[in-house]
C-alpha cells in the first residue's frame, strides 16, 4: 500500500456567516438595536420573550435583508415566512428563535472572488433572516453564568455558501470578500470584534477525483477569519491524519480553542438537536411586492469589484492603487470627489493611500467620520507638488484637517507659517552663511569630496527651519561651490 | 336589588337614573364573593383597590381569566410554575377596558393553561358549576363562566382556544362569544395555541356582548394576527328579527352521544327562531370527524413551543434538584418544568413535541394543517348557501367534578362541536336555551362568516328577546365546603 499524501485529498469547505443589521431598533420589538450597552438595559417585555408578548416584524430589518440577498445575487422569495427553531438554552428567551425554514429570503445567489489573481464563483445556497440570541457570560470566581438579553432580537442573516471552497485559504479570501461587498451595502458594520459578522465552517476531505462529498464536521466559536483559516488548516490536516490512516471521520460538531490552536469536539451527530422547526404562527407570512425589490435594488452601491475595475478605467489608476482605494467604499466616494476637482489623479491617489489612509488607520476609523473635505484635500496635495508646501508640512496640515473641518489648507499654511521659501534673496543668504560657517567642509568639497554637499544642503534647511524649498537650497549651494 | 346578579347594560341604566353607585355595585359583588365563592371557586385573586374614574364611561367592573396579563397583578394560568409572577404590563384588552374606564375586579380560575374543558387542572383548585356544585363549569374558561353566573361577577372575558369561552358559558347557562381570529388583539394574553387562541366575552346576556364587544375588538400594532377590517357598533346588530336569513343546520353535528335533552332544545331553538323568520337547511361539514383529532395535533404542537419560555431562568418558578444528573442547567430546567406543570400540561408539551419531532412532522403536523384547511374550506362552502349555522355547542350538560378528569379522550370530545370555529377561525357564540331535567344548563352555539360577528348578535338577540332563559339565575348556597 502507498503512503498517502495531502495531494491525494481534496479539501471541500462550506462556510456560515452571521451578519448582524444595524437598524435602529431589534427585529421583533422597539427595542434599541445596541452594541456595549450596560447588560440588560435595552430589554422590553418583548424581546425578553415575557408571556403573552408577541413579535412584530421591523420593517427595516427586512429591508436589509432583502438588499443583502439582492447584493449576493441571490433569487428573492417575495413570500416571506418565518418558523421557530425550538431549542432550550439560557440565553434563548422564549424557547425558540424566529428564523426562517423552507422559505428564505434569498436562494441560489453567489459571490465572485479572486483566488491567487483568478476569479472564482463561490454559489450562495441560502440566506435568511432570524434574531439573534442574548449573551451567557460566566462568571468563574462566582461560579455562575449570567445572561445579558440585549443582543437579543438584533436582526441577523445567515448566508451560507455551497460547499464550493477548496482551502482554507480560500475560505480567507471569500470572508474577506464577503465583508467587503456586505460594508458597501451599509446595513452592518461587520464587526467581528463586536460579534456584527461570526462564522461558522463546515470542512469535509475527499479522494482527489471523488465527486462524492466526505464526511464533514462542522467548526465553530472562531472570532476572527485568521482564526476561521487557522481552524479550517488544523481541522484539514487532523482529518488528513485520520483518513490517511484508514481512519473514519465522525460528524460532529468541533469547537476551535484560539488558546491552543486546535479543534476539539462539542456535539456528535447522535447529540445534535432535533429543532422541531414549524411554522411561527404569531407572524403572518406575506407577499413582499416586486416593485418593492425592485426599489431596493435601486439602492443597492456598485459592487467592490465593479468599482475596482471602473477606477482603473475612468481615472487610469493601477491594479494595485485602485484595489487599495475600494477597500472602504467611503475613501473610494472620496477618492472620486477629489478626482473631480483636480487634474493630478495619480499624486491624488498616492496622497490617499500614503498619508491619509495612514492617519486612517492610525486612528481606526473611515473617512467619512471624519471631517476631511475633498476640495481641501486636493488643495493641499497641489499645493506639495507646487512646492509652496514641504511633504512634512503638507502632512502636518493634513492632521489638522482632519480633525478640525472648519480649517481651510490656505488659513493653515498663513497661521503656521507653514508656506516653503522660495524667496531667492533670502535663500542666498542662507547658503552663503552656511557656507561660511562650514568652511572646512567646502574646502573637502573643493578637494574632491563631493558626497559632503548633501551635509551642507541639509545644514542650509536646518537654518531655514525646514521651510526652505530644498530644490532652490541645493541649486544656489550647488552654483556656490561650482561657480556652474 | 341584588346588583350583582344585573347585567352591565342594566346597571348602566341604573348609573343614569341615579340609583345606584359605582361603590355600590363594587361592594354588591365582594358580597357575592365573599358569600360564594368558598363554593365557587372562580377566582384566584381580586382587586385590592375597587375605585372606578368618577368619568368613565362603562365603569362596570369585569373579571379576568387568569391568563391575560394585568399590570402589578400576579397572572398565573392558574399554573404552579407561574405563582407570584406578577405582571409587568397590560393587555391591549386591559388597556382597552381601562380607558374605557372599566375597572378589573380580579382574575378568574381556569384549567392550567387553559389545557382543559372543566377548570379542574388548575393549581387553585376546581371551580365548581353555580347550577350543581358537584358538576364542573367546563373550562378552561369555567372560572369566568362561573363567576358570571353565579353573579360574582357582571361580565367577564375569556380565553378560546378550541370552546374555552363557548362550553363553559353553555354549562354555565352564559353567553360567550368566540370573535373571529383576529378580532381581538392577543397582545398579553399568555399563549396556549397562537393560530387558535382569541379573547372573548362571558356575559349574562347579548347585549352585554355586543357592548364589550365594542371596547376590545380592532386591530393592534403590538399584535401581526390581528386584523386591519373596522370595527362596528355591535349594539347596532341587536335586531329582534331574522326575517331574510338563512340558517344551515350541519347534518354531521347530530352524532351518536349527544344527549336527547340537548337535542329537544336545539330543536325548541329553531323553532324560535323560524318564528322570526329565519329559514332552515341542511348544510354539510363532511370534514367534521376530522376535527378533533386535527386539534390535538395543531393545538398541543405550538402550545409545546410556547411553553418553553416556562423554563425557570427568568421568571416564575425555579427549582434545582438536590442530586445533580446531568447538568447544573439541564437539571434545573427538569426539576423547574417537572414541579411547575401539571399532568395534562405535560400530556400536551409531550404529544406537541412529539407531532414535531423529525420524521413524524409531515405524518401529523403538517397533514394536521391539510386536514385544517379542509375544514376551513367546508364552512366556506356551507356558508355559500347559508348565513349563519345553527349547532349544539356541546353534545351533554356539564358532567361531574373528577367524571373525565382521567379520560382525557373523552374529556377532549367534549369540544367536538367547538373546535372547528378555532381551526377555521370563524366567530361563534353559545346562547342558553334551556335546562336539562336535572337543572343544568343548555347552550346552542351559532356561527357565522369570518368578521360577521353582526349576524351572530343578531340572532342570539332574536332569540333572546323571545325566550327567557337568560334571565334564570342558580340558588346558591352561601359558605364552603
Amino acid at each position: 500500500m502507498s503512503i498517502l499524501t495531502q495531494k491525494d485529498f481534496e479539501t471541500v469547505i462550506g462556510l456560515e456567516v452571521h451578519l448582524q443589521f444595524s437598524t435602529r431598533t431589534k427585529i421583533f420589538c422597539g427595542c434599541e438595536n445596541a452594541f456595549g450597552k450596560e447588560p440588560n438595559t435595552c430589554v422590553c417585555p418583548v424581546c425578553l420573550g415575557l408571556p403573552g408578548t408577541l413579535p412584530v416584524l421591523n420593517k427595516s430589518a427586512l429591508d436589509s435583508a432583502i438588499k443583502t440577498a439582492l447584493a449576493l445575487n441571490c433569487t428573492v422569495n417575495s413570500y416571506i415566512k418565518f418558523d421557530r427553531k425550538n431549542y432550550y438554552y439560557p440565553d434563548l428567551p422564549k424557547g425558540y428563535q424566529i428564523s426562517q425554514f423552507d422559505f428564505p429570503i434569498g436562494h441560489d445567489g453567489y459571490l465572485d472572488i479572486l483566488v491567487n489573481g483568478n476569479p472564482k464563483r463561490i454559489r450562495i445556497h441560502r440566506a435568511h433572516i432570524e434574531e439573534d440570541a442574548g449573551k451567557l457570560i460566566h462568571d468563574n470566581a462566582e461560579g455562575c453564568s449570567l445572561v445579558d438579553y440585549n443582543r437579543t432580537g438584533t436582526p441577523l442573516m445567515e448566508i451560507v455558501t455551497e460547499p464550493d471552497l477548496r482551502s482554507p485559504q480560500e475560505a480567507y479570501d471569500y470572508l474577506t470578500a464577503l465583508k467587503l461587498a456586505l460594508q458597501y451595502l451599509d446595513v452592518s458594520d461587520c464587526d467581528m470584534e463586536k460579534g456584527s459578522l461570526r462564522c461558522d465552517a463546515n470542512i469535509s476531505l475527499r479522494r482527489a477525483g471523488e465527486t462524492r462529498l466526505g464526511t464533514k464536521t462542522e467548526l465553530k466559536n472562531m472570532n476572527s477569519f485568521k482564526a476561521v483559516k487557522a481552524a479550517l488548516e488544523f481541522e484539514e490536516m487532523r482529518q488528513f491524519r485520520v483518513l490517511a490512516t484508514g481512519g473514519t471521520i465522525v460528524q460532529e460538531t468541533r469547537l476551535w480553542n484560539e488558546d491552543k490552536q486546535a479543534t476539539f469536539t462539542m456535539r456528535t451527530k447522535e447529540e445534535a438537536h432535533d429543532y422541531r422547526y414549524f411554522p411561527e404562527p404569531d407572524l403572518v407570512p406575506f407577499i413582499v411586492e416586486d416593485a418593492e425589490i425592485e426599489r431596493i435594488r435601486l439602492t443597492l452601491p456598485e459592487n467592490p469589484q465593479a468599482k475596482c475595475q471602473r477606477l482603473q478605467k475612468d481615472y487610469g489608476l493601477s491594479d494595485y492603487d485602485a484595489t487599495i482605494i475600494v477597500q472602504d467604499r467611503h475613501l473610494a466616494d472620496f477618492f472620486e470627489h477629489c478626482a473631480k476637482h483636480s487634474g493630478k489623479i495619480k499624486k491624488i491617489a498616492n496622497w490617499i493611500i500614503g498619508p491619509l489612509l495612514k492617519e486612517l488607520k492610525d486612528r481606526r476609523c473611515s473617512v467619512k467620520d471624519l471631517s476631511l473635505k475633498p476640495e481641501q484635500f486636493v488643495l493641499l496635495v497641489e499645493k506639495v507638488e507646487n512646492g509652496d508646501l514641504s511633504n512634512l508640512a503638507g502632512k502636518d496640515i493634513l492632521i489638522t484637517l482632519l480633525e478640525d473641518g472648519s480649517k481651510t489648507v490656505e488659513d493653515l499654511i498663513e497661521k503656521s507659517g507653514l508656506s516653503q521659501v522660495s524667496d531667492d534673496a533670502l535663500l542666498e543668504s542662507i547658503a552663503d552663511e552656511t557656507l561660511k560657517e562650514h568652511a572646512d567642509v567646502v574646502t573637502q568639497i573643493k578637494n574632491g569630496n563631493h558626497g559632503a554637499v548633501g551635509f551642507l544642503i541639509g545644514q542650509a534647511m536646518k537654518k531655514s527651519q525646514g521651510k526652505g524649498n530644498p530644490k532652490k537650497i541645493k541649486d544656489i549651494i550647488q552654483r556656490r561651490l561650482f561657480n556652474a | 336589588m341584588n346588583l350583582n346578579t344585573c347585567t352591565a347594560h342594566e346597571l348602566l341604566d341604573l348609573l343614569k337614573q341615579g340609583k345606584t353607585s359605582v361603590g355600590e355595585i363594587f361592594s354588591s359583588l365582594l358580597t357575592a364573593i365573599k358569600t360564594f365563592d368558598g363554593t365557587v371557586n372562580a377566582y384566584v385573586r381580586t382587586a385590592r383597590s375597587t375605585e372606578a374614574a368618577p368619568d368613565a364611561k362603562v365603569p362596570i367592573p369585569v373579571s379576568i381569566k387568569d391568563n391575560i396579563n394585568i399590570e402589578g397583578w400576579e397572572t398565573t394560568c392558574s399554573s404552579k410554575i407561574l405563582k407570584n409572577y406578577i405582571a409587568p404590563y397590560d393587555a391591549t384588552v386591559i388597556q382597552k377596558l381601562r380607558s374605557a374606564g372599566i375597572p378589573i375586579l380580579g382574575h378568574t380560575n381556569m384549567d392550567e393553561f387553559a389545557f382543559g374543558s372543566s377548570t379542574e387542572t388548575s393549581c387553585y383548585g376546581p371551580t365548581r358549576n353555580p347550577w350543581d356544585t358537584s358538576c364542573v363549569p367546563g373550562g378552561s374558561s369555567g372560572g369566568s363562566a362561573a363567576a358570571v353566573a353565579a353573579g360574582e361577577a357582571i361580565w367577564a372575558l375569556g380565553s378560546d382556544t378550541g370552546g374555552s369561552i363557548r362550553q363553559p358559558a353553555a354549562f354555565c347557562g352564559v353567553v360567550g362569544l368566540k370573535p373571529t381570529y383576529g378580532r381581538v388583539s392577543r397582545y398579553g394574553l399568555i399563549a396556549f395555541a397562537s393560530s387558535l387562541d382569541q379573547i372573548g366575552p362571558l356575559t349574562k346576556d347579548v347585549t352585554d356582548s355586543a357592548l364589550l364587544m365594542n371596547i376590545i375588538a380592532g386591530h393592534d400594532t403590538m399584535d401581526s394576527t390581528s386584523a386591519e377590517v373596522p370595527v362596528p357598533d355591535y349594539t347596532r346588530a341587536l335586531i329582534n328579527d331574522c326575517k331574510g336569513l338563512t340558517i344551515g343546520i350541519p347534518k354531521e353535528y347530530f352524532i351518536e352521544g349527544i344527549s336527547t335533552e340537548v337535542k329537544e332544545a336545539l330543536e325548541g331553538a329553531i323553532s324560535v327562531l323560524k318564528n322570526k323568520g329565519a329559514r332552515f337547511i341542511e348544510v354539510s361539514l363532511p370534514h367534521t370527524e376530522y376535527a378533533v383529532s386535527t386539534y390535538y395535533i395543531i393545538a398541543p404542537a405550538e402550545a409545546s413551543s410556547n411553553l418553553a419560555r416556562f423554563d425557570g431562568v427568568r421568571f416564575g418558578l425555579r427549582v434545582q434538584p438536590q442530586k445533580p444528573r446531568k447538568s447544573a442547567i439541564v437539571d434545573m430546567y427538569e426539576e423547574t418544568r417537572d414541579r411547575g406543570f401539571g399532568r395534562e400540561a405535560k400530556r400536551r408539551v409531550m404529544l406537541g413535541t412529539y407531532v414535531l419531532s423529525s420524521g413524524y412532522y409531515d405524518a401529523y403536523y403538517l397533514r394536521g394543517q391539510k386536514v385544517r384547511t379542509l375544514i376551513r374550506r367546508d364552512f366556506d362552502t356551507a356558508f355559500e348557501h347559508c348565513d349563519a349555522i345553527l349547532t349544539p355547542t356541546t353534545p351533554t350538560t356539564a358532567f361531574k367534578i373528577g367524571e373525565k378528569l382521567n379520560d382525557p379522550v373523552s374529556m377532549y370530545l367534549s369540544d367536538i362541536f367547538t373546535i372547528s370555529a378555532n381551526l377555521s377561525g370563524i366567530p361563534a357564540m353559545s346562547v342558553p336555551c334551556g335546562f336539562s331535567k336535572s337543572g343544568l344548563p343548555i347552550g346552542f352555539q351559532i356561527c357565522a362568516k369570518p368578521f360577521a360577528e353582526e349576524m351572530l348578535f343578531r340572532i342570539a338577540y332574536t332569540y333572546e328577546q323571545n325566550t327567557g332563559w337568560h334571565k334564570e339565575r342558580p340558588s346558591l348556597k352561601a359558605g364552603g365546603l
